[in-house]
């Protein structure tokens, strides 16, 4: 079977598809659509924007999800359907939202305007996020020229747009099936398997694959490191892989799940999880990338495993003949090693709910709110019963070549009364038991001064204090 | 001067939205990438250096060479006339001959079948470098007297005996960063070889004549051999100004040597690597102040990091001279600025010009004295205003335009500012640890080159026989709207619609010797260009009919219903066709040369600006005093655009400026390491604001007045102005710190950008004194 995908009316076939090649390029130099532009190439500016179309659960609609196209690859696009912004205006008409933000000042040079205009179409037709305010909708597209105003009031004047996805339905049906999708290219070979069964057959044949949910990170190995990579296995249409359950006792999350499909169970499992959920990323990222792939490639800037190992959660790993389950924490064992075989891949992450009596806190820092990489992330669970901190379990990333727990200023916690004094010596402690980098995201002293304060940022919130400025609304509100 | 009367007034004309505007949002504006591929096309990559200061003992290139997909490999060896892409100087060498001052700096040109094997062939250089001794900070180079020019001096009065006589004294210091233009659409061009050597270039760039005479010079021909072309950039900024013709003239150079088609699309990561950006400075001052806090002395050092080469380093430090007063009469006062050479990437136009850099200086200044006093920061800005008697900048020019004062009062109580100010005293008590700031700047932006030959534009204005338009100038459009403003103008004086003028790139081959779309000049000049051009041929034709009709001149109008022609009415279209049929030239190009100004840079003496455009800001922020995070809460504007040419791309100038303002003294840090290799080369790392980072309250208001110079339908020049209003938001930044140990009456040592590490650091230091 050949890669197929839906556009416009038709199924674009392709043959003798480079796993690597990605749909931006494939769009702007093949196929002559040069609306959606290059910014950046790295899933960072959201000019490329575009509309990912998979048939929904009940195989009745269109999960529409915005995409970064820079760093998409050709083999990801199988059995889906793809909107451009050349899909949007038929015969030179522009659609509602194009009008409007054509008429109000929502473009200046227009480099970007594109890739707002999907991303803001995503929203109006009911795309993944869609609920999202605006803001968030846009984290992931760039604008230099504007400051945004007008784009963001063309999309609250534009209310829902109707579109008729009955012919694509049809054909992504047309286009299903179990059956791993294999290709190459030259020396360069690519598997989408469609079963974790076909999966653990795929690595053990080739053990030497590169697993690629998202395509977020190694995206960039291709369009910036310009690596050469001759075996890929593409995971992100496995069904099994993307399940999240959902149980009083906490949440068991499928290794293909993107951040954008787990960000409300996680908003409901804690609310700093959904909101540390929301700064991963922009909206495109998120409906990409995974949350297992975040675990998986071992950042020791990652901002899901230092909230994850917090929460106490628990990582199955799955190898051709066997499973197994470990603490989160164990899967890091150093910088860009981790506990996996070549043959094995990340099958699932399960999350606990936190109790009645857990204090949950999670910081993000970085230098711009939305779509930035944490200098520090500190996420902490402390048991308090009656005052008094019975268990703590508290994590940072950035802070380590891996993300990592923070046991003695656990230890300075534990067994303590939750006042001042506690949190002054368990700061001491988190100072003394970090040596934090110095890099291009924060320098070590703020690294340890910054992590250290946000056990005060817990304490003060705790108290009822206001300690966040995304709280705080101006005088003039 | 020919003053403009136009057939209706700016604000009688239903709202002219961006001419582009539906292209942009339905993909079909074209830019250069977007162009289809000529068959044979090369692609090209630069080989890059990557050390900062050091002799190139051996290039070895034969792996760049037999890598797939390449073509051909130039070096400086390589170029038949002029290794030079610089625009004042000659120091810009296109690729480095035996010696690299700078990390990034071209050293090879691949041309290969595809992009990517251009790219990744690049990397397989092998270059054997002989370290030199490398200057990289502002601190290094004043060590070494490292300059590029000769430290400039502007004065008046005699600040060193003002100084001794003051009753108060206070010095201070501080750093502001640079900022990386990150226009969308990265550095880019397209050249194609004609016929008997002649060369078309596609380019990316705010000034195209400079491409094509920079190219004709590189291929040893005459400028009128070469033709650049530009419809539209992605985005400039200033960062095209300059800039783009490393890429049109390798494209240039490969097309020739090949006689194929060359493209040059850089990578963002190499893109942000070489090419320059907006001056970091370091600021030093010594302030003799009274009890009001009026300034009656002020030594101001102001520091630059120029980078290698001399681009337009003396210009921009010249503008950082001339708004280190901004609103504020300085009697006794001496500048001096300096011109640091580093072994960085060489910095060049941004937004501004170097007028951000003197202008936050003052304000800041201002700031300290009002803390050393316990005044309201206002208040002592409005103390120091210029005024009767109180009217003569530190380079001599009398400001006779002068409505800060006006302009603060109304933004003062529209935004509520006093209210407000007790209101943010009354939130600090309460918290401990969130702490909110909130301050007003003006801003007052001196229009014109200053330097002085620049100011010339020139248009060129058809009228076709069916009564179709076609305009084309010297300007170029970035996104700003000039394209859109010049062809009103345009309508204006036939009393056509807008549609009827079909607006042309701007190409070198219609109008020649142009100057860079820069300095916020490009309606101002453009514009009045075309407004004579298209006035000749409106007088033109009326003289035509009017002696077809046997009438006067003056009994022929052009009028929206059509021409009147005594007491008959022509379709705009009948008019043109009689005339071409009666024998009329149709054509006509316009010139404008900005009267009045004139400077002597020995000096620093002289009358460099024809006007200057004002505005002011109330931004209110929040800051955590745990993490230093902040937030921008609320801004209101009130701007001064003369009798605008167009509102609604006013109002967007003035709100994306602020917000490029904004970023460049918060988020957006240009981090080097200590061997001077920039390490926020990417999106990831360099952080330009995002929707949500703009404050949840954001009003623009437009001062109602015209300007008293006779510019185009009395407008102001509006692209580079509102960028400074973001002053605002970091010295509220910098009242929020100062909060957090009040009793201290000490400005605290925040530099931009104000990223939460700066921020927490500010707030140790000032708690710490």
């Amino acid at each position: 079977m050949a890669l197929r995908f839906h556009l416009d009316g038709e199924i674009v076939e392709l043959a003798e598809v480079d796993p690597t090649a990605t749909l931006l390029d494939h769009l702007r130099y093949r196929m002559g659509r040069t609306g959606t532009k290059e910014g950046c190439a790295e899933g960072d500016c959201g000019a490329c924007t575009v509309l990912l179309g998979e048939l929904n659960s009940s195989g009745d609609g269109i999960d529409w999800r915005a995409v970064n196209a820079c760093i998409l690859f050709l083999p990801m696009l199988h059995g889906k359907a793809l909107l451009t912004v050349e899909s949007l205006a038929g015969g030179g008409a522009l659609n509602p939202l194009q009008a409007c933000m054509a008429g109000n000042g929502s473009s200046q040079c227009g480099f970007c305007t594109p890739g707002f205009v999907m991303s803001l179409h995503g929203r109006a037709i009911g795309a993944r996020g869609h609920e999202l305010p605006v803001e968030d909708v846009i984290a992931g597209n760039l604008c230099r020229c504007t400051g945004y105003g007008p784009i963001l009031a063309a999309a609250q004047e534009t209310g829902r747009l109707q579109q008729d996805d009955a012919a694509r339905v049809a054909a992504l049906r047309g286009l299903a099936g179990d059956e791993t999708l294999a290709g190459s290219s030259g020396a360069r070979r690519w598997f989408v398997p469609k079963t974790a069964a076909a999966l653990a057959g795929l690595l053990a044949e080739h053990p030497e694959a590169r697993i690629v949910a998202g395509a977020t990170d190694v995206g960039l190995w291709v369009t910036k490191g310009l690596r050469e990579i001759d075996t890929l296995v593409f995971i992100g249409d496995i069904a099994e892989l993307r399940t999240i359950e959902e149980t009083p006792a906490g949440l068991t999350v499928g290794a293909g799940v993107r951040y954008a499909d787990a960000h409300a169970a996680f908003a409901r499992l804690h609310p700093d999880l959904g909101e540390l959920t929301r700064r991963i990323g922009g909206l495109q990222v998120r409906n990409s990338g995974t949350v297992g792939g975040n675990i998986a490639n071992g950042s020791p800037i990652g901002d899901g495993p230092p909230a994850l190992i917090a929460l106490g959660a628990t990582l199955t790993v799955r190898g051709p003949s066997w499973r197994r389950t470990l603490p989160l924490e164990d899967y890091f064992l150093a910088y860009g090693k981790q506990d996996r075989l070549p043959d094995e891949f990340v099958e699932s992450v399960h999350v606990p709910r936190p109790g009645a009596d857990d204090i949950v806190h999670i910081s993000k820092l970085s230098r711009r709110f939305d779509s930035d990489i944490s200098a520090v992330c500190g996420a902490f669970r402390l048991t308090v019963r009656e005052d008094v901190i019975v268990a703590a379990c508290i994590a940072f990333g950035g802070m380590a070549a891996t993300p990592r727990r923070a046991r003695a200023c656990e230890q300075a916690l534990t067994g303590r009364a939750f006042v001042r004094e506690t949190i002054a010596a368990a700061a001491a402690a988190l100072r003394g038991e970090f040596a934090p980098l110095s890099d291009v995201r924060g320098i070590a002293d703020y690294r340890l001064e910054a992590a250290a304060n946000l056990l005060w940022r817990l304490f003060y919130k705790a108290q009822g204090g206001a300690v966040s400025v995304l709280e705080v609304e101006g005088v003039r509100g | 001067m020919a003053e403009r009367e136009p057939v209706r007034p700016a604000t009688a004309r239903p709202p002219q939205p961006h001419d582009s505007a539906r292209l942009h949002v339905s993909g079909r504006a074209r830019y250069c990438d977007d162009e289809p591929e000529p068959a044979n096309l090369l692609h090209l990559a630069f080989g890059l250096g990557s050390a900062a200061h050091a002799n190139i003992a051996a290039m070895d290139l034969a792996a760049v060479r037999t890598a797939p997909g390449v073509v051909a490999v130039f070096t400086a060896e390589d170029i038949p006339g002029a290794n030079d892409v610089s625009p004042v100087a000659h120091d810009d060498l296109l690729l480095a001959e035996g010696a690299v001052t700078y990390v990034g700096q071209p050293l090879f040109i691949v041309a290969a079948t595809s992009r990517n094997a251009a790219r990744k062939a690049a990397r397989l250089g092998r270059i054997d470098y002989e370290p030199l001794p490398a200057h990289l900070t502002i601190a290094q180079a004043q060590a070494a007297g490292s300059l590029l020019e000769p430290t400039q001096r502007m004065a008046q009065g005699d600040a060193a005996g003002a100084l001794g006589a003051a009753p108060y004294r206070l010095s201070g210091s501080f750093a502001m960063g640079g900022q990386d233009h990150f226009y969308l659409e990265g550095q880019i061009a397209m050249a194609r070889p004609g016929e008997d050597g002649q060369m078309h270039v596609l380019s990316s760039t705010q000034h195209p004549s400079e491409v094509q005479h920079l190219v004709a010079h590189m291929l040893g021909l005459p400028s009128a051999d070469v033709t650049v072309e530009v419809r539209r950039m992605g985005g400039g900024f200033g960062g095209k100004e300059t800039q783009a013709a490393f890429f049109a003239a390798a494209a240039a150079l490969v097309a020739s040597k090949t006689g194929r088609p060359a493209k040059f699309r850089c990578d963002r990561d190499d893109d942000m690597v070489m090419t320059g950006k907006r001056h970091d400075f370091e600021v030093s001052y010594e302030v003799g102040h009274d009890d009001a806090g009026r300034v009656l002395a002020l030594r101001l050092l102001l520091s630059a990091r120029c980078g290698a080469t001399l681009d337009l380093s003396a210009g921009i430090n010249d503008r950082a001279m001339f708004h280190a007063d901004n609103c504020y009469f300085l009697r006794d006062v001496e500048i001096l600025s300096e011109r640091l050479r580093t072994n960085t990437v060489s910095n060049t136009a941004f937004r501004g010009f170097g007028g951000p850099q003197g202008m936050l200086a003052i304000e800041r200044i201002m700031d300290h004295v009002a803390l050393r006093l316990g005044l309201d920061p206002l208040d002592v800005r409005i103390a120091n205003l210029y005024g009767p008697g109180r009217d003569v900048t530190p380079y001599g020019m009398t400001v006779a335009d002068m409505i800060a004062g006006p302009l603060i009062a109304r933004l003062r109580q529209d935004a509520r500012y006093d209210a407000r100010r007790a209101e943010v005293a009354a939130f600090n008590a309460r918290n401990m640890v969130l702490k909110k700031g909130i301050s007003l700047t003006p801003v007052k932006f001196g229009i014109s080159f200053t330097t002085t030959h620049l100011n010339q534009a020139g248009a060129l204005v058809h009228v076709y026989a069916d009564g179709s338009i076609q305009l084309n100038h010297g300007g170029t459009e970035m996104g700003q709207g000039l394209y859109i403003k010049v062809a009103q103008v345009v309508a204006d004086v036939f009393a056509v619609p807008v549609a009827a003028v079909r607006i042309t790139a701007t190409r070198t081959d219609k109008v020649p010797n142009t100057s860079a779309t820069a300095a916020s000049s490009g309606a101002d000049l453009n514009a009045m260009a075309a407004h004579r051009a298209a006035t000749m041929l409106r007088d033109r034709i009326a003289a035509f009919l009017a002696r077809a009709y046997g009438c006067g001149e003056e009994d022929v109008r052009f009028a929206p219903e059509g021409v009147i022609v005594a007491e008959t009415v022509l379709t705009f279209a009948q008019a043109c066709r009689k005339a071409h049929l009666g024998r009329i030239g149709l054509s006509a190009t316009g010139f404008y040369a900005t009267p009045e100004i004139h400077y002597d840079r020995a000096a620093h003496k002289g009358q460099p600006f024809y006007y200057f455009a004002y505005g002011a800001a109330v931004s209110e922020v929040v800051i955590d005093t745990l993490t230093g995070e902040h937030k921008v809460l609320a801004v209101d504007i009130l701007h001064d655009v003369g009798r605008s040419l167009n509102p609604a791309i006013d109002r967007g100038q003035i709100e994306g400026g602020f917000l490029q303002g904004q970023g460049w003294l918060t988020t957006e840090e240009l981090v080097f390491d200590g061997e001077g290799h920039l390490l926020t080369h990417a999106p990831s790392t360099y952080k330009i604001p995002t929707a949500s980072d703009r404050a949840r309250h954001f009003e623009i208001a437009l001062w109602d007045g015209d300007n008293v110079k006779p510019t185009i339908n009395r407008s102001k020049a509006v692209g580079e102005p509102p960028l400074m209003l973001a002053n605002s938001v970091f010295l509220a930044l910098g009242q929020a710190v100062a909060a957090t140990a009040p009793e201290r009456r000490e400005i605290p040592p925040l530099d931009a950008p104000a990223t939460p590490e700066a921020i927490l650091r500010a707030i140790a230091g000032h708690r710490a004194g």
